[in-house]
């Protein structure tokens, strides 16, 4: 594992750490998802969690918000233990893990945001109920809240998770490939909305496929296999030689321009 | 018209009749509330297993002198957190721990019986149903039950829909969704006791599953889900009595035949996923989602 320099101008308010995991091992009934995995994220900043797919992403993300317990090592959130600081993250699960057949409006799921923080036998006062409809209104979704969540679209569908996300009220975001499979016109939304919540001092982790997206807008980048491959600038980490490593050559990256061309290449 | 009115007023001047279209009413409720619970999460096949185990305890209550009631919902319960208990800590798969649950425990029931000399008619009841054969002290328990489940479900609405819709987030949450899920099997546990004189054991299930899968088809929110279920379990109930009331035919089967049919009108007419609507998209989502991205941004 290699810790590369960061950018310089990473806008840190407030100074101090909201992710720290440390020597995490973790995975699934003896089949190891994450061996020694060790980084800190400060506060207000971007991190982009990149590699392949089994790489231990999803894993990683669980682990942080304590939905998944690691074999060894620990996780602090803004200092504290994982379950004391559960009210302090917001998750968006892949797209994929949620059951969109389900019976639920857009405003249910995004209310479902506050339930966290109401305990038993509480129902969601006014002052929920505001919430509620600024992250609808700030994820553009005013005109949708009352459809059944299967009819959206998967841009929509993202948009959904996202503002159930801000409506836990967060310092820190743990994304699950939020930009997967979304035309550009709505990725740039994404980002325009993911840099707004830094500027708030939100710190976001974002576990994403697209490289560029990672160099042009993100602070830090994790490129992950299991074990951590490396983290720091995007730019020093996105070399041929740790993408190989943590691809296992099955690309071949093309920087062109401030963007990245991957070739795929069988292993055969 | 006053024809009519005879036809269809002479079966509830009995008060047998008015018995059972009481006990269906609130067995539809019940059904509903838990139904829309087992049809969202996959859980037909468990419902089924809990009221053919709830056979033991009616068995055993029955050798006993004690209430058939009770021994059946201790039967179910007990069923239920075996089931989860065993899935949980084998490799077996959930439907192979309640495949072999739930047949010991009907066993079970039959090997109880069959030392008794004197069982037939008021314990095969139980296995058929016999809605018409309700007595006051029958409705008081299904009524009591009724009432425990619908206000539990109430309580804890919220970590209910939660769980049932995305069990993983409710666990981040901090909702306990170990305690909802036992808590939920234990309801549709008690859940089908309540149905098990109306319809009997072997069509329990279809009173869990049918209704609330009929609401599914018309509704897009849980809560009306139960409603609307509520609503097509007593109108098969109340045209199900009627059937077997004029054609002379068993009361359960009539009830669950129309619950039958009435999804499948449903199915015909679904605004959403109607055979009727298949050409009607609801909208060009694309154009949409681009329209909505498009729109400026407000600065705040």
């Amino acid at each position: 594992m290699r810790l590369l320099p960061t950018k310089q101008q990473a806008p840190i308010a407030g100074n101090g750490t909201a992710i720290k995991v440390e020597n995490v091992w973790a995975g699934y009934s003896g089949r190891t998802a994450l061996e020694g995995v060790d980084f800190e994220v400060p506060k207000a900043s971007m991190v982009g969690l990149v590699g392949p797919n089994g790489s231990g992403k999803s894993t990683l993300i669980k682990v942080i918000l304590g939905m998944h317990h690691p074999w060894r090592g620990r996780v602090l959130l803004l200092g504290q233990e994982v379950r004391a600081a559960r009210r302090l993250v917001g998750y968006t699960p892949q797209i994929e893990m949620v059951d969109w057949q389900f019976p639920v409006t857009v405003r249910d799921v995004v209310t479902m945001g506050r339930y966290g923080r109401l305990g038993l036998l509480r129902w969601p006062t006014a002052a929920d109920r505001e919430v509620v409809e600024r992250c609808l209104d700030r994820l553009q979704l005013m005109d949708l809240a009352k459809r059944q969540i299967g009819e959206l679209s998967g841009g929509q569908q993202r948009r959904v998770l996202i503002a159930r996300a801000l409506a836990q009220e967060p310092e820190v975001l743990l994304l699950d490939e939020p930009m997967a499979g979304l035309d550009a016109t709505i990725q740039h939304e994404l980002l325009s909305l993911f840099e707004e919540l830094r500027a708030e001092g939100k710190t976001l982790l974002v576990a994403t496929h697209d490289l560029s997206c990672v160099t042009c807008c993100f602070d830090r980048a994790l490129l992950l296999n299991r074990r951590m491959i490396a983290y720091g600038d995007p730019e020093k980490v996105f070399t041929q030689e740790l993408l190989n490593e943590a691809f296992k050559s099955h690309l071949i990256i093309l920087p062109v321009e401030g963007t990245f061309h991957m070739v795929h290449h069988g292993h055969e | 018209m006053s024809e009519a009115w005879t036809w269809l007023s002479e079966p509830f001047q009995y008060t047998f009749m008015q018995r059972a279209l009481l006990s269906l009413a609130m067995v539809s409720a019940v059904s509903a509330v838990i139904g829309v619970f087992v049809v969202q999460k996959g859980l037909a096949f468990i419902g089924d297993a809990l009221a053919h185990a709830s056979f033991a305890g009616v068995a055993m209550a029955f050798v006993l002198g004690s209430s058939i009631y009770l021994g059946a919902v201790i039967a179910a319960v007990a069923t239920a957190l075996a089931i989860g208990f065993v899935s949980r800590r084998t490799r077996l798969s959930l439907d192979t721990a309640i495949g072999i649950i739930f047949v010991g425990a009907f066993a079970l029931g039959i090997v109880i019986i069959s030392r008794q000399s004197n069982y037939t008619v008021d314990l095969f009841s139980f296995v058929f149903g016999n809605v018409l054969g309700v007595g006051w002290h029958d409705l008081l328990i299904i009524g009591v039950m009724a009432a425990a489940i619908i206000a539990v479900v109430g309580a804890f609405y919220k970590e209910l829909l939660f769980y049932a819709y995305d069990p993983d987030m409710a666990a981040a949450s901090g909702v306990p969704v170990q305690v909802v899920h036992y808590g939920l099997l234990t309801l549709i546990a008690v859940a089908a006791v309540v149905a098990l004189k109306a319809v009997g054991i072997v069509l329990v299930v279809a009173m869990l599953v049918t209704p609330a899968a009929t609401a599914a088809l018309l509704v897009r929110r849980l809560h009306h889900m139960m409603v609307v279920g509520a609503l097509v379990g007593l109108a098969s109930s109340v045209i199900g009595l009627y059937v077997s009331y004029y054609a002379s035919v068993a009361s359960g089967a009539s009830i669950v035949l129309v619950a039958t049919c009435l999804f499948g009108l449903a199915w015909l007419v679904s605004p959403r996923r109607g055979l009727l609507m298949l050409r009607h998209p609801e909208t060009s989502f694309e154009a949409e989602d681009l329209a909505v991205a498009a729109r400026p941004r407000d600065p705040a």
